[in-house]
């Protein structure tokens, strides 16, 4: 990569991009599942999730890839681990701090950031040989990738679910439990996270048809 | 018939290659074979074609069907008139039955068979005729209250969930109507368990006669009043509250012999599964150490879906398990599980729709090791042979 590369180059960009559809951590990748069905039973923690998940993967990513040339190899996976703990804990105290309930909601799920495997996959994968501006965007990019599919997920669970968004009851407001409708009790359980992620997938694959396996 | 057949004949060239309307050639199709039995003709090998297609096997078994469906529409009738404190008559009843259960039919086959129908024109494959079975099963397994727009949406659930994205009929892992009904149970509970939810219009409260229960023999076991289980012979009978098709004993056993008798059933399943949950109740019978665990263990077999489970639930061939052997194991385990979650589990008091479902997934695994272990003796058996 010559210095004159523009900051948004197209490779740049499609960097930022790819994950968000074609290379999609979790619908393509399926990495970071167990999260995925843990705290989406409700939007608002799913989007403080991608919040925290987009921050952690994109700190680490550049602070692995400034010391990519001072880490022997063979202690590379402690000092990956080392950084992203680090960043696991700063998030996790400061949603201690400011966003108490959430952080209650998440319980262990915030520290389990730790072991998300998209994240130590990204380190390793990329910022290890990638300079830190294209590091920071590859980051960035799948944190939103995991981020927009956990969003995705936790808005159908608590609307079908609990018949809210956000908390605000929008099913009530525009009157579909007088004419008898219930809210579906199986979304909020985790069999339905798996569920609405394998309709994702199919809709994904529906209409990008490149990702379709061979037989 | 003649004149149907002719004009079927004559607005078939349409639907062919190259016709009018190519697209709807597996809507055609699939009226067509339900119509006349197809003449399709094997022109290579050497095959035998049995004449009882899928279609007449499926109209086999909703025949079986037929009597616990009859039974049912009765029996809701019957405890409708109990609990208002009506007279009626046997024809009453079952009039007020059939107008209750008639509209849960007709969502269940309209939703089901309309996916169905758009699956296959969407893929290009026949409509199968899988759900003919299932598009009555689900009626016949849930509470008669149970809203329509809750059937249709389990049903599409239960079509496209469970049995589309596995490659259709044929492919599925999980009975589509156990499904329907499993999803049903854990989205609404409310208006599957619970002790008013078995007759019709008991959750209004509207008219009650005082003192009329509306719970089932199971509900009652899993409270501990072990004295308010009716008397065995009403549980045979069926004229006990429960989900529309599932009270009558005997109406079952009718089908089951239909269903043995034109060899669609497994008999090995059926028995199986019974002697598997005689075999549960006798053990908790040892135990013992509550009044749900000291009903005897025959008496189970009579109690809420057991029997409806074990003849038309377990014997699904697709999902059931396909080696011989593996028959006895499968229907076994299901017995053993479903009498396990009944008493075990209260918050669960119909075991047998989770133990089929569960037995469901275990049926390929069953089936692997049998296989295995036939391969593995006759293996031994060469080795032995060739070193005499």
């Amino acid at each position: 990569m010559s210095d004159k590369e523009p900051l948004f180059s197209t490779r740049n960009i499609k960097l930022l991009t790819n994950p968000l559809n074609d290379e999609n951590p979790i619908t393509v990748q399926v990495l970071g599942i167990c999260s995925a069905l843990a705290v989406t039973a409700k939007l608002k923690p799913s989007i403080v999730m991608a919040i925290s998940v987009v921050v952690v993967m994109a700190v680490s990513n550049v602070v692995i890839s400034l010391v990519r040339k001072r880490v022997p190899p063979r202690i590379r996976i402690i000092v990956q681990l080392t950084v992203i703990a680090s960043m696991v804990i700063l998030v996790d105290q400061f949603l201690k701090a400011f966003a108490y309930d959430v952080s209650r909601q998440l319980s262990v799920f915030v520290g389990l950031i730790i072991t998300n495997c998209i994240i130590m996959g990204r380190l390793e994968a990329f910022a290890l040989g990638n300079k830190p501006w294209p590091s920071f965007l590859d980051g960035v990019g799948n944190a939103a990738g995991y981020g927009v599919i956990l969003i995705i997920v936790g808005f159908f669970r608590e609307l079908l679910g609990s018949g809210e968004l956000l908390g605000y009851p929008v099913l009530e407001k525009i009157g579909l439990y007088n004419i008898g409708y219930e809210d579906n009790g199986l979304m909020i359980l985790s069999p339905m996270a798996l569920i609405t992620v394998g309709i994702i997938i199919w809709v994904q694959r529906y209409k990008n048809r490149i990702l379709i396996e061979d037989k | 018939m003649k004149a149907l057949r002719r004009y079927i004949d004559k607005i078939k060239p349409n639907f062919l290659k190259g016709g009018k309307f190519q697209k709807l050639h597996s809507t055609f199709e699939a009226f067509e074979t339900f119509l006349f039995v197809p003449n399709t003709v094997t022109k290579t090998g050497s095959h035998i074609r049995d004449s009882v297609d899928m279609k007449r096997t499926m109209a086999l078994v909703v025949m079986a069907l037929v009597p616990a469906l009859l039974f049912g529409m009765w029996n809701i009738g019957y405890h409708y008139s109990l609990s208002v404190g009506a007279k009626s008559t046997i024809l009453s009843n079952f009039w007020y039955g059939f107008l209750r259960v008639i509209p849960l039919i007709a969502v269940s086959y309209i939703v089901g068979l309309g996916i169905e129908f758009i699956f296959a024109q969407i893929r290009g494959h026949e409509v199968n005729e899988g759900f003919l079975v299932s598009g009555i099963l689900i009626p016949m397994v849930v509470p008669v209250d149970v809203p329509l727009w809750m059937v249709a949406v389990a049903t599409a659930f239960a079509v496209i969930i469970g049995k589309e994205v596995f490659g259709g009929t044929g492919m599925n892992i999980l009975n589509p109507a156990l499904t329907a009904r499993a999803f049903l149970f854990f989205a609404y509970p409310g208006w599957m368990s619970g002790d008013t939810v078995w007759i019709s219009k008991l959750t209004r409260g509207e008219g009650i006669v005082d003192g009329f229960s509306g719970a089932t023999p199971l509900a009652e076991a899993a409270a501990g009043n072990i004295d308010n289980i009716p008397d065995p012979w009403d549980m045979f009978l069926g004229t006990i509250p429960g989900s529309i098709g599932e009270t009558s004993t005997i109406a079952i056993l009718i089908g089951a012999v239909i269903l043995i008798f034109t060899g669609i059933g497994s008999w090995k399943i059926i028995t199986s599964v019974f002697a598997g949950g005689l075999a549960m109740g006798f053990i908790l019978n040892l135990f013992a150490v509550n009044p749900f665990m000291e009903v005897p263990a025959w008496q189970h077999l009579i109690m809420g879906g057991f029997a409806f489970g074990a003849v038309f639930m377990a014997t699904d061939p697709v999902t059931a398990t396909q080696t011989e052997k593996g028959k006895w194991i499968y229907g076994f385990l299901i017995g053993v599980l479903a009498i396990l979650i009944r008493v075990l589990n209260p918050a669960y008091p119909e075991g047998v729709m989770l133990a089929i479902l569960l037995m469901n997934v275990f049926a390929p695994l069953i089936d692997h090791y049998v296989v295995n272990a036939n391969i593995k003796r006759r293996l031994r058996r060469t080795k032995l042979s060739a070193q005499q």
